[in-house]
């Protein structure tokens, strides 16, 4: 059995890059298609409401588990084999665009009925409509959710190493086995995560009392 | 597309599937009912408790809320033991539900508590009420009821957590899915079933709850 030293440990530290890198791409990922979620679950067509609302349920009502699944296995029925980053970055991504799609749509819907008819009175068509007056203030009020659910994504990520992607809980099981030191090591993990999670919680809460204080 | 579905083997298991089923259930049911004790305790100790038991409360919310539950799991499965706490993995999965769910209930009841008005308990005590009928009948009933709709979508979310359980083989649903795609290889079949059972579980229970809310918990017009 192999001892627990320095470089099982920076072993270990090492693959935090994967799981920010993995963060940073669902969220990308999750950011435009919850874009488009957005905006189809607030337009004028009935079914693209509908088709907005199947995906958000969708995902929403499935474990991120088994999204991440079927991420890895449906591919192969297309005969394109996929590695467990790939499934990992895909499956996160489709799972943060419903869950962005649906806090900002809740978002967008807050901005008063009488900026969208003053827009449009002015002859503001869809596109400068959005962008000029909805989605700023949109915006403002969607940033501390959104954070918020970063600190979910993240976590999330740690359910890749399910599917065999070696980010830092999946490199701290492989320490683990070698080693057999469960508590130091998924403690030392959960440091980890606390160390990158905290202050995004912190913040998102405070942005969101700030936008309560100004609320009234 | 070349692929042959093939959902026979999955669907001769049947019965296992059906008891993986009817194991989440039973697993989240618990989970929550003895969660809700621990976020009802949390949230008045989190309202009128002594500092210390506040900070504790408060910095047991910041861990839980900011570690992945799959560590969490680990922790408690693989951890515990080289402290001389030994359990199985349903016993370790179910602590591991209850300690998380504890942490995003013990914030809702305590929203809930604080949104009972001080003239409400003050009208209690003018009744003659004892603290322990003030605090069930006029503090944590309402509580609950105004809360309801984020405990109902806390179940859900635990009913769809507690499938990382079957990274320590607990015996719930993900599990058996596990077990029966190393027997068929129909790993897409599998999944596929299975991730439908969760979606028709959260459905069902969108819409019961929804229900209930409707009718048993609308509340007295003024």
């Amino acid at each position: 059995m192999r001892e627990l030293g320095p470089n099982e440990i920076l072993f270990i530290l090492a693959a935090v890059r994967w799981t920010l890198l993995l963060s940073v791409v669902a969220f990308i990922g999750g950011a435009i298609g919850g874009a488009l979620v957005a905006l189809a679950r607030t337009s004028e067509f009935k079914w693209l409401r509908l088709l907005a609302n199947g995906y958000i349920k969708l995902f929403q009502g499935t474990p991120l588990l088994m999204q991440l699944f079927l991420a890895f296995f449906v591919p192969g029925l297309f005969g394109w084999s996929v590695d467990p980053w790939m499934a990992a970055a895909i499956g996160l991504s489709l799972h943060a665009s419903a869950f962005l799609g649906e806090i900002w749509r809740g978002a967008i819907e807050v901005v008063p009925r009488g900026q969208w008819e003053a827009a449009t009175s002015l002859g503001l068509r869809y596109g400068p409509k959005m962008a000029l007056v909805i989605v700023p203030q949109a915006v403002r009020i969607a940033i501390p959710p959104t954070i918020g659910f970063l600190v979910q994504l993240i976590k999330g990520t740690s359910l890749a190493s399910i599917i065999g992607f070696v980010e830092l809980t999946r490199a701290a099981q492989v320490i683990n086995n070698a080693t057999f030191r469960p508590f130091t090591i998924f403690a030392l993990v959960a440091v980890v995560y606390y160390v990158i999670c905290r202050p995004l919680s912190a913040y998102s809460k405070r942005m969101e009392q700030k936008l309560l204080v100004a609320a009234r | 597309m070349s692929y042959e579905f093939d959902f026979a083997d999955v669907f001769a298991a049947w019965p296992e599937l059906l008891q993986g089923l009817l194991n989440t259930l039973v697993l989240s049911a618990l989970a929550m009912a003895i969660g809700m004790v621990v976020s009802v305790a949390g949230a008045l100790g989190k309202t009128s408790g002594p500092k210390w038991l506040r900070w504790f409360i408060d910095e047991y919310i910041e861990l839980i809320r900011n570690t992945p539950f799959l560590i969490q799991i680990f922790m408690i499965y693989f951890g515990l033991p080289s402290l001389g706490i030994k359990l199985s993995s349903n016993e370790a999965a179910l602590i591991a539900l209850v300690v998380n769910v504890g942490a995003y209930g013990i914030e809702i009841i305590r929203a809930g508590i604080e949104s009972i008005q001080k003239g409400q308990v003050e009208a209690g005590k003018s009744l003659g009420m004892r603290p322990l009928q003030i605090f069930r009948y006029i503090v944590l009933k309402p509580a609950i009821q105004a809360v309801y709709p984020s405990l109902t979508s806390q179940f859900i979310l635990l009913m769809l957590n507690s499938s990382v359980c079957s990274a320590i083989a607990a015996s719930e649903l993900t599990a058996v899915a596990g077990d029966i795609q190393s027997r068929t290889f129909r790993s897409f079949e599998v999944y596929f079933v299975v991730t439908c059972i969760y979606l028709g579980l959260s459905l069902f229970f969108w819409s019961a709850f929804a229900g209930i809310e409707r009718t048993l918990l609308r509340k007295p017009t003024r």
